[in-house]
């Protein structure tokens, strides 16, 4: 059902845990779904120096998390901005077609996160 | 280490009874319908079939009709009555809990001009034969629930709800594929017009099942043709499984006490060593003698049952959940949230099945290995941090 790479994401997460001085967060999903993702951000300039993640869900949701933090880790903001839900499931080797809509939304977790940033950033303005 | 413990979903086809099908293919392979002797071999290992089927229900051999499998005689049960009396009335009664095979069904006729009344169950997964009673209309033509629920193995008042049944006249039918073999069935006592089993649940083949249909009851037939099984059920027989399915029951038949106290002891060591050694769990269904003897089923707080099960898996253990994920739609098991619980905790359960061949070794390992899995699990999860944070306040 999944591929050997989720199976590797699921079974040996990347970055998993919390980050004390994050400076952008974001969350998705509900636990009436199924699936919470969490993605704690450390940006410094524009680059993203640190990333890690929390999650409730299944399989493909750990998996789809931890793969997004290796991708964007040292990234800038605007490289962030463009990886989208497919993109993360593509690196992946794909997902089950039924995994597609409700468990794949690492991406929409990481923009969301870097929304936070911004805004914190504009108050701090 | 392999542990299989999905006997609900499945059982293994006991070596016995796999290696007299085998003579079924190979040697008396005749088409019962025909006269010569290879024909009649066949029609009498059929009719033996028959006869061992219906002994472990109370049943004699001419009111078992063989079926395609359980979800079959399901839809032959409610559709073959539906057709039967729509004349007489339109309405039908269900529970909250069936299995898929009669609520789909059920709801495929209630979107076809029937009537459809869905009872409720209290927390344990338990309807009361109350809430039937008050059901029950003029129309009423139909009354469906289940024996022993598949996901929390709660048993029903089947035979309460059977007299309610027969004093008003109304077709009754249960579906006991997962009570067959684990709980005493009788379809005279239990006032039972219209009743489902399944082979494969019981160490038998897949493909079999049965519907027993009381003498004198109406159905009408879904499968046209050759006018086999009574004109009940056209086909050629699947004479190996049917076979199969036969000596799956009288072993069933003998091995039933010592089955049940095997697993009943097996069951109550694994829910007990569970809620020893994890926190934040909540066993789902009915404690004790309201229980199948082979049925685990908890919610593990803060973690969700996929990711649970591919973990078991990797380590060797086979278990099933009630997580939308595994349901193939975005909701947690149907019989989970209608027994109460929040989306949540539902999307957190894990059902472990037992069968004949599981062993203390087996349940000890599992022990062993779950509550790692969960506290990896709940270390990931965003859910948990509140707990963490109580913990260290």
């Amino acid at each position: 059902m999944y591929t050997e790479k989720v199976m590797d994401h699921f079974t040996n997460p990347r970055n998993v845990g919390e980050l004390e001085n994050a400076n952008g967060v974001g969350e998705v999903g509900n636990a009436k779904c199924g699936d919470i993702m969490r993605i704690y951000l450390d940006i410094e300039g524009d680059i993203i120096k640190d990333v890690k993640f929390k999650t409730f869900g299944c399989g493909a949701a750990v998996a789809t998390s931890s793969m997004v933090t290796e991708m964007v880790k040292g990234k800038t903001i605007d490289e962030a901005l463009v990886i989208s839900n497919a993109a993360v499931a593509e690196a992946l080797g794909g997902l089950p077609e039924t995994k597609m809509h409700c468990s794949n939304l690492a991406a929409d977790a990481l923009h969301k996160a870097i929304e936070d940033y911004h805004n914190k950033q504009q108050k701090k303005e | 280490m392999r542990v299989y413990l999905d006997h609900s979903a499945t059982t293994p086809v006991d070596p016995e009874v796999a290696a007299l099908m085998m003579t079924y293919y190979t040697e008396k392979y005749g088409n019962p319908s025909s006269v010569h002797s290879f024909g009649r071999e066949a029609k009498q290992a059929l009719e033996q079939a028959r006869s061992q089927v219906a002994e472990l229900i109370g049943a004699t051999p001419q009111e078992v009709t063989f079926t395609s499998g359980g979800t079959e005689a399901d839809n032959l049960a409610i559709l073959g009555t539906a057709e039967a009396f729509r004349k007489k009335g339109k309405h039908i009664i269900t529970s909250c809990i069936e299995h898929h095979a009669v609520l789909e069904t059920c709801e495929y006729l209630g979107k076809n001009g029937f009537d459809l009344t869905v009872i409720p169950v209290n927390e344990e997964g338990i309807l009361l034969v109350e809430d039937v009673k008050k059901a029950i209309r003029p129309d009423t033509i139909l009354i469906s629930v289940m024996h022993a629920n598949n996901e929390v193995g709660s048993i029903q008042p089947i035979a309460e709800i059977g007299k309610l049944a027969k004093e008003h006249g109304i077709t009754f039918h249960v579906d006991a594929v997962q009570s067959l073999g684990k709980l005493p069935i009788n379809v005279v006592e239990m006032n039972v017009d219209l009743l489902t089993i399944s082979s494969h649940k019981i160490y038998g083949p897949k493909g079999v099942g049965a519907l027993y249909i009381r003498k004198g009851v109406r159905i009408v037939p879904l499968v046209h043709g050759g006018g086999q099984e009574k004109r009940r059920r056209s086909g050629t027989e699947n004479t190996p499984g049917i076979i199969g399915f036969g000596k799956a029951c009288v072993l069933a038949g003998q091995r039933m006490a010592d089955d049940a106290k095997h697993q009943t002891q097996l069951r109550d060591k694994l829910m007990n060593g569970i809620l020893e050694r994890i926190e934040y769990v909540k066993v789902n269904g009915p404690l004790g003698e309201k229980r199948l003897p082979n049925n685990v089923n908890v919610s593990i707080r803060y973690v969700e049952g996929e990711s649970l099960l591919l973990s078991l898996d990797m380590l060797g253990i086979a278990a099933s959940s009630g997580s939308a994920c595994t349901s193939g739609s975005l909701d947690p098991s149907h019989v989970l949230l209608a027994m109460g619980l929040i989306h949540e905790i539902a999307h957190g359960s894990l059902r472990f099945s037992l069968g004949r061949q599981n062993t203390e070794e087996e349940i000890d390992y599992l022990l062993e290995q779950l509550p790692k899995i969960v506290e990896r699990l709940r270390m990931m999860s965003p859910l948990y941090d509140q707990v963490i944070h109580k913990k260290q306040a």
